[in-house]
């Protein structure tokens, strides 16, 4: 059996210029926040982005990674928008495909089936359908003749999600309430990447939850990376909710003088001076789950 | 508003949950402070068999409260609703969902994509089109719009987020039997999609709201229903249950903060 425990800066070196990356996790919910900031720190330049964004878009904006973005929202979910990904659009920087929520799941299905669309009515009669000439649209060949939207696959070159725990040979188990798309992100990529709490032995997988928390089969992953609290400031139900006072600061980091200090003390420095730098371990274990 | 003992948030609260009615055993989303207490008030009058969730992943079996919550309290969970099973309930059409827009037209096209310039370079980003498309295709909608405005009631909407009635937004062979914009409540009215062409139309204006107020804060020629009558004052009932059932901290005092 294949070892597949990695580091961050193996996992980043294995990225290149150009490709298209899916980002697990929803908003500012179990974002592989530890892997985003090591791609922050490396030359990777020109990405594509598909992603139920949250501050992980908002970072590579702010970094000038993104070339294009695939997305239906970027919100940190109690600030509904990203300060960093409206800036980048209001300045014309980025490249986008805006879609429907539904759409992109539906993108990433069509790419894991290896179908080249699925039919979809989210689109039809709206400017997501006019501003996008590349979406087409399909008549029904049976009797029905409707018309429908063609929602083209979203193949990914790799996929980047965050679960609770994994075992060396890639299995993976999400314990938060939602799976959200991660298994769709991993189904569409080429290369999977799993960042975890904490990787575990394969025999411990039952003791920590029910069976439908194994929800990435290993199989479906390339390459774990044992990175604890790597999902901060985004949530990782149940260990840590979602760290608000760090995003609100993120948030404000948006002037260039905002954004060098940001950058300094929170995405310029190795795993254990970040933690240090939003207030410890036990700090971010202690934040307790989201109310929405 | 002349009036002592309801605000006009309570009233907007009672005017939206009657977007529910008659909707069975479907998930009503508010989206937002005011539409989530209506949904929440139309469950706990007229409407007992509408599912709700607890805004994240979880079907609940009664509204949950905005803000803190009292000591103890647990949710009353009667189902599982992860983002997956979402997408599934809301495109086979069991949902009826009441959202904010930052836009809206004669035909109820809206828009929470962004405000000025173009596509490539907006003036201000706004949220993105997020789920709008998929749900104004596929289920009923209602919007609720808290400044009834020339800038919120526009004549041609920035960027379609969502499908409106307009017939040159409508393909030839696409569905539209599905597609339903309900009510519409504002400020200053309530209003639905009754004119000609399912245009935009007047159904009642609040206490002390006169019908050509509401006519120059409209963007765009304005049907009138036959019978514009006053929008219900909230009952006692509806009071109650608002205040000490659905938002016990007065969360609804910051709906319009003049």
């Amino acid at each position: 059996m294949a070892d597949k425990r990695r580091t961050l800066p193996e996992v980043v070196a294995e990225l290149r210029d150009g490709m298209t990356i899916g980002i697990g996790g929803w908003g500012a919910r179990r974002k592989p926040m530890a892997l985003v900031r090591a791609i922050l720190r490396s030359p990777l330049r020109d990405l594509t982005i598909v992603s139920y964004g949250g501050p992980d878009v908002g970072l590579l904006c702010a970094a000038g990674k993104v070339r294009k973005l695939v997305f239906g929202f970027v919100s940190l979910d109690l600030i509904p928008l990203d300060p960093h990904f409206r800036a980048a659009r209001q300045a014309g920087a980025l490249q986008v495909m805006e879609l429907d929520e539904g759409m992109i799941q539906w993108g990433l299905r069509a790419a894991m089936l290896r179908l080249p669309f699925l039919p979809t009515r989210a689109g039809l009669a709206t400017d997501v359908e006019r501003l996008h000439p590349d979406l087409r649209t399909i008549a029904s060949p049976y009797a029905d003749g409707e018309r429908l939207l063609a929602m083209p696959a979203l193949p990914l070159d790799a996929a980047l999600v965050h679960a609770d725990h994994a075992d060396a040979r890639g299995n993976a188990q999400i314990l938060g309430p939602d799976p959200y798309f991660d298994d769709l992100f991993c189904g569409a990529a080429r290369t999977r990447y799993v960042t975890c709490e904490r990787i575990v032995p394969t025999e411990d997988f039952a003791a920590h939850g029910c069976l439908h928390t194994l929800v990435l089969d290993r199989g479906m992953v390339d390459a774990v990376v044992e990175a604890p609290l790597g999902a901060h400031p985004t949530a990782c139900t149940p260990a840590y909710g979602i760290d608000l006072e760090h995003l609100k600061a993120y948030g404000a980091a948006t002037t260039p003088e905002g954004w060098a200090d940001y950058r300094a003390r929170f995405v310029d420095v190795d795993p254990a001076a970040y933690l240090a730098a939003v207030g410890g371990a036990e700090r971010v274990r202690a934040i307790p789950p989201p109310i929405f | 508003m002349a009036t002592s003992d309801y605000t006009l948030a309570e009233l907007c609260i009672a005017a939206a949950s009657e977007a529910w009615r008659g909707d069975g055993e479907i998930l009503a989303s508010g989206l937002g402070l005011v539409p989530r207490l209506a949904a929440g008030l139309a469950r706990l009058t007229f409407a007992p068999d509408l599912l709700m969730t607890d805004a994240e992943c979880l079907l609940v079996a009664a509204p949950v409260p905005v803000g803190k919550r009292p000591a103890g309290y647990r949710l009353p969970v009667e189902g599982w609703l992860p983002f997956r099973k979402v997408f599934d309930l809301l495109w086979s059409g069991r949902r009826h969902a009441m959202t904010m827009p930052t836009q809206i037209d004669r035909f109820g096209t809206i828009n929470i994509s962004y405000i000025g310039g173009t596509f490539e370079k907006p003036k201000v980003q706004l949220l993105g089109v997020r789920g709008i498309p998929g749900n104004t295709i596929n289920h009923p909608c209602s919007f609720f719009v808290p400044e009834h405005s020339t800038r919120t009631f526009v004549a041609r909407v920035d960027m379609a987020s969502g499908a409106g009635y307009d017939p040159a937004r409508w393909q030839p062979g696409v569905r539209r039997d599905l597609h339903e914009l309900r009510r519409v409540v504002t400020n200053l009215a309530v209003l639905d999609f009754g004119g000609p062409d399912h245009a935009m139309r007047l159904r009642s204006v609040h206490p002390g709201v006169g019908v050509e107020q509401v006519e120059a804060a409209t963007g765009f020629p304005l049907a009138r229903a036959a019978d514009v009558h006053e929008t219900p004052a909230p009952t006692a009932e509806q009071l109650r249950l608002i205040r000490t059932v659905l938002d016990p901290h007065d969360a609804r005092a910051t709906v319009f903060r003049s």
